[in-house]
């Protein structure tokens, strides 16, 4: 049997008071792409935040078999986790390459893949993060994970407010990511999700009620109309 | 012509005094949202501890002044570094206790300093040159000004050079703009705070030796009553912002003096204004960020 690269049982997590994820247990598997799926506000974006540990949260959280619910944010980035949030949260203040470099968290970064996977960022390596667009933006939020090997990536809507194209380039680039990094993927548009997605985990009201293949489930249109509220 | 002259200058180098108070206090709020009352505390400190220097090695050369400024600075880093490690890591995050901390610290390192040194002005040595003036334009300008300003220059250029090409600096800019995304590429910013703490402790530590030769006493209220200009300047400035904490600097220090000057002593009052308008008019400082 192959061993999860992540675990999460039980997880609880709470803003300000307010419980936003609810016992929520899955695993994932070591390989290709898990998408985290739900309709707006059933806890998505909190439950990567919980496992990340940037929000209050209880229950177990285990990468690659080793408990890290006990461990500070920057411990489980160490352990080799990627993180791209919502609203890509570039520093708006530092260039494009500063905010690589602050990213590097080894002395040999995967500086050749940045450059073959974003090549208009090398371009623009010298210009202040927050005059970028919002696609070049989030080129940098993806590249500032894919700069390091990482055991996981956890991307977070990667797509949200983009124009098509850059949409699928945003795609394509996790496609390639994904060969090499298992991706725990928060998204809306159901075409990124049938392109990346091998499996599909979907939130309801802050807890799991699917737990399977993203081909069945997006296969079946009653199902996705009723866990997504889409088809 | 003249008088414009020595008040825009004495006015620059008490400006250069405010700033190497307020300059610690912009950084560790920018970075850590801590209003940090002890902040005095580290200047007064440094101020002794320059002091203690001087009257030991004797006060009046150039050695033993370079000598204080370098131990103020040193004794204003180490306890501003044991004050963030020991006090203020515990409550991040916790503002109304921050408070409570760093102004019970502020208030008992005074007590405490008092108990060492005495509640009277201690006059402190210097060389000659510091007690002479210097003629510019007519103006006859005390030399002491010369040096805050030049201190206060450097001091300005060492923090952005350090922020701008080491690697604590680089995280932070990142971490004064978003804290949690820096901790999310896997930098323990802990360190970061700690490394602030010191830098803010070691400009406000040289500030006590500069400031005990500006007034030329040294005793334990002297943080106290710099910090309050030093928290209007960090406010006028914009909070977190080390440019916005130099422009506001020189603004209020030219104010103070011109209003002192020409109508009737009013200095601090116009201050309070200055600062009332800007809160008014533009709430996050000259160059502070929008919430």
């Amino acid at each position: 049997m192959t061993e999860s690269i992540l675990t999460v049982a039980n997880l609880n997590a709470n803003i300000e008071g307010q419980q936003v994820v609810e016992a929520v247990s899955f695993d994932m598997l070591p390989v290709g792409v898990t998408a985290l799926l739900g309709r707006n506000g059933v806890g998505k974006t909190s439950t990567l935040r919980a496992i990340m540990g940037l929000i209050e949260r209880t229950g177990e959280v285990s990468i690659a078999g080793e408990r890290v619910d006990r461990e500070p944010t920057h411990r489980i980035v160490q352990r080799g986790v990627g993180y791209v949030p919502e609203d890509r949260e570039v520093f708006a203040s530092l260039t494009v390459a500063e905010n690589l470099r602050l990213a590097e968290r080894d002395s040999t970064p995967n500086r050749a893949l940045i450059e073959e996977l974003f090549p208009d960022l090398i371009d623009r390596a010298g210009q202040q993060a927050g005059t970028l667009s919002g696609g070049q933006q989030q080129m940098v939020s993806l590249a500032r994970a894919l700069v390091n090997d990482n055991k996981l990536l956890l991307v977070d809507e990667p797509t949200k407010g983009l124009a098509p194209l850059i949409v699928m380039d945003v795609a394509r680039a996790l496609e390639r990511a994904a060969q090499s990094v298992p991706v725990l993927l928060v998204e809306q548009n159901l075409q990124v999700v049938r392109m990346l997605a091998q499996k599909a985990i979907v939130l309801e009201g802050g807890r799991v009620v699917y737990d399977g293949s993203a081909e069945e489930l997006l296969g079946d249109e009653a199902l996705t109309k009723e866990l997504l509220g889409v088809a | 012509m003249s008088t414009i002259i020595l008040l825009l200058i004495t006015g620059l180098g008490l400006g250069a005094l405010y700033f190497l108070v307020a300059s610690g206090l912009s950084l560790i709020y920018g970075l850590m949202g801590v209003l940090n009352f002890a902040h005095g505390s580290f200047l007064t400190l440094g101020a002794f501890a320059g002091w203690e220097l001087a009257r030991r090695l004797g006060g009046e050369s150039w050695g033993t002044l370079i000598a204080s400024m370098l131990l103020g600075m040193v004794v204003g880093a180490l306890v501003a570094a044991a004050t963030e490690f020991l006090l203020i890591r515990r409550l991040y995050n916790r503002h109304i206790e921050q408070v409570l901390v760093t102004v019970g610290l502020a208030l008992a390192t005074v007590a405490l300093f008092e108990g060492i040194w005495g509640t009277d002005p201690i006059y402190v040595s210097a060389p000659a040159w510091l007690a002479q003036t210097t003629e510019i334009l007519g103006a006859r300008v005390p030399n002491d000004r010369f040096l805050l300003i030049g201190a206060a220059v450097l001091v300005l250029i060492g923090i952005v050079a350090f922020l701008r090409f080491t690697r604590f600096g680089l995280v932070i800019r990142a971490g004064v703009e978003n804290r949690s995304m820096v901790t999310a590429l896997g930098i323990d910013v802990r360190k970061a705070f700690t490394v602030v703490f010191a830098i803010g402790g070691a400009a406000a530590g040289l500030g006590g030796v500069l400031a005990s030769h500006y007034f030329g006493y040294v005793s334990p209220q002297l943080g106290g009553s710099l910090l309050i200009f030093a928290f209007i300047v960090t406010v006028i400035g914009g909070l977190g912002s080390l440019a916005g904490a130099a422009i506001a600097s020189v603004i209020v220090a030219i104010l103070q003096q011109f209003a002192n000057y020409f109508l009737g002593g009013t200095g601090d009052l116009m201050v309070v204004l200055l600062l009332a308008v800007v809160l008014l008019v533009r709430p996050t400082g000259i160059l502070g960020k929008k919430a």
